[in-house]
């Protein structure tokens, strides 16, 4: 188990003060200029061998990301976007950063950002979480008060800003080129790639999108160095991760482990166990709704690391463990989360646009178990023909989950339609 | 992207619109954020801010004021506007009630905690007490997942709910009350119940 010397999110739960004055006794802000007087190079190199994937879902290494940006400016500025429109369902941990470690955050923004040679960062924060962006808004105007960001930041003879701003309410704007839309000030309905946002980002200038909890540890791992971060996990899947884990456990909580921690050691060692034992484990949704389901026996030695995820035809996302014991009705499960995804389509993409919809309807009809067992294989059909053909992944993000439902639990579906069919076929059916 | 909280009966839009010297002041602070020439960048945080203005909804004539402003088109506006789900078009009640039904809050007691909201208010999905004091609204996750089920009322987060804490919020609000934001069963943010499971070593070990 990780140690506590080795966790980065020191306040995670909010018990101490979050302030610039308790950020600082807690380490951050401690040496930056001394990091920044190394160089972007070093950053970045140091970032590489970090190990360090993306947090936001994708799992793209970090240091990789950065090192796309212009080392030379063609005349347009570089910027530096961060994602804190966390909208996944499952996933709550960047809000725990923005309202207790909001620090780590704003010196992250200012190391990757000039370590790309960005002239600002603009943190993109979800409407709804509006105490969390006064938080945030007055952790940054503590920051500049302060001199650590601004005009010289932490006299480091570099200048770099920080602006929080906020959307309204459209999960489509976690994505990375709906976000740059919606900055813009425009609907937040992805871009086509290429170009890419490294080539023309926000107003069509150079920019990176990073999530929040991947540009909140880059501090620790720049203080602590590469090898530090690189000792911890697994190869490929470094370093430490923020766990979320909601539905049928004791305790529900965030928690900051290892990555690459069993499963069941996750859930039992902070979250109480699985709701009336780990055998009345049904499944477990492991990275944020978009990601496969995983049944039990898959869940009994499960590492939680992307390539052992996308090993089972799943995936770690964000981290978002959601535990259904055997009370759960897998399809109404997944039958809700269809709805969110009809809700959230944009509407730009025919596929997306019509085909979240028509799958809504169908899990909906399969849910009471009014359905063609054929019509299992159709919307199967259809799951295939939206992923994939879309301008953004919330196609893809749709079709999962049901792909991950009929995978390993098929037989729960046929059962239903039969069920029905046996219920109704007693009945005397009305002349027409 | 359909959405839409009806008011509590027939409203007039207002004919003229524009922002208080506070929010004059706010606003100008917002629009320095972004680039020379990048002002449209500042339309969704202004039109919370007319919002707010407004008592929680988005007249024709302060989406027109705005226009003008930021020197949009107004139709650039309007469907900014009408995108983003935050945004209501007519006036709704003193308190929007949200709840989030989406997978992990259903897997908690949404079912309970927007049947208790349905019960209490006696008004149904996107709908407005006739004492325009409350409207209620279904909505997709909140991302306080941990803490589920939850609510949102205005500004604030009610977490870790129950039928019955529900409705003591609602009453609590009813009285002309602020009942305490966050989880309603004592714990620590997003903290396991009972005490936390790491970061107990720091102050004693280091």
């Amino acid at each position: 188990m990780l140690q506590d010397k080795d966790r980065i999110f020191t306040n995670l739960y909010g018990f101490e003060d979050s302030g610039l004055a308790g950020a600082q006794a807690r380490g951050d802000w401690d040496g930056t200029a001394a990091i920044m007087a190394k160089g972007q190079d070093w950053i970045i190199d140091e970032m590489k061998a970090s190990g360090l994937r993306g947090r936001g879902g994708a799992g793209f290494p970090t240091g990789m990301k950065w090192s796309f940006m212009p080392k030379k400016s063609d005349g347009r500025p570089s910027y530096l976007v961060v994602n804190a429109d966390e909208s996944e369902p499952g996933t709550c941990k960047d809000r725990e950063i923005l309202r207790n470690d909001p620090q780590k955050l704003i010196e992250g923004c200012l190391l990757a950002g000039f370590a790309m040679r960005a002239i600002a960062a603009y943190i993109y924060i979800r409407g709804e979480f509006i105490q969390e962006r006064r938080r945030l808004q007055a952790a940054v105007d503590e920051a500049y008060a302060a001199g650590l960001i601004g005009k010289n930041a932490c006299g480091s003879g570099y200048d770099f800003d920080v602006y929080v701003h906020h959307g309204a309410g459209a999960y489509i704007c976690g994505e990375e080129t709906a976000l740059i839309q919606s900055l813009e000030g425009k609907k937040g309905q992805p871009r086509l790639k290429p170009p890419f946002p490294a080539g023309v980002g926000v107003w069509g200038c150079p920019t990176t999108v990073n999530n929040v909890e991947s540009i909140a540890v880059a501090p620790t791992i720049l203080r602590r160095g590469a090898s530090w971060f690189a000792g911890l996990g697994k190869p490929n899947n470094t370093g430490t991760k923020l766990f979320c884990i909601s539905g049928h456990v004791n305790r529900p909580c965030n928690v900051e482990e290892e990555m690459g921690i069993p499963l069941k050691e996750l859930i039992e060692k902070h979250c109480g166990g699985v709701r009336g034992g780990w055998d009345n484990l049904l499944a477990v949704i492991p990275g944020g709704s978009s990601v496969p389901m995983l049944p039990k026996a898959i869940c009994d030695d499960l590492p939680m690391d992307f390539d052992t995820l996308r090993g089972h035809r799943s995936g770690l996302g964000t981290a978002a463990v959601i535990v259904m014991d055997k009370s759960t009705d897998l399809i109404k499960a997944i039958a809700r989360l269809s709805k969110f995804y009809k809700h959230e389509s944009c509407g730009q993409c025919t596929p997306c646009r019509e085909g979240t919809g028509w799958m809504w309807r169908v899990m909906e009809r399969m849910v009471v178990g009014k359905a063609e067992p054929e019509e299992i294989d159709t919307l199967l059909e259809v799951t295939t023909q939206i992923e994939g053909h879309t301008i953004c992944a919330l196609g893809d993000a749709a079709a999962w989950p049901i792909q991950g439902l009929f995978r390993h639990f098929r037989p729960v579906v046929e059962q239903r339609i039969a069920d029905y069919k046996a219920r109704n076929a007693s009945r005397p059916v009305a002349a027409e | 992207m359909s959405h839409g909280v009806a008011p509590a009966g027939p409203f007039e839009q207002p004919a003229t619109f524009e922002f208080n010297a506070e929010n004059k002041a706010l606003a100008d602070v917002i629009i320095a954020r972004y680039p020379a020439g990048r002002q449209q960048s500042a339309i969704v945080p202004l039109l919370d801010i007319a919002q707010r203005q407004c008592g929680g909804w988005l007249p024709r004539a302060a989406m027109e004021y705005l226009s003008a402003l930021l020197g949009m088109a107004p139709i650039r506006v309007y469907e900014v506007a009408s995108f983003y789900t935050m945004f209501n078009m007519a006036p709704i009640g003193k308190h929007l009630v949200q709840v989030c039904t989406t997978t992990p809050c259903w897997l908690r007691g949404s079912d309970e905690v927007l049947a208790a909201c349905k019960s209490k208010l006696g008004i149904g999905i996107n709908q407005t007490t006739k004492d325009e004091m409350f409207s209620l609204m279904e909505v997709e996750c909140l991302g306080a997942c941990v803490n589920a089920p939850m609510v949102q009322i205005n500004d604030d987060y009610y977490e870790d709910l129950t039928a019955e804490k529900t409705d003591a919020i609602l009453d609590a609000l009813a009285r002309g009350e602020t009942p305490a934001a966050g989880p309603q069963n004592g714990r620590q943010m997003s903290c396991p119940e009972g005490g936390p499971t790491t970061l107990t070593t720091l102050k004693a070990g280091e």
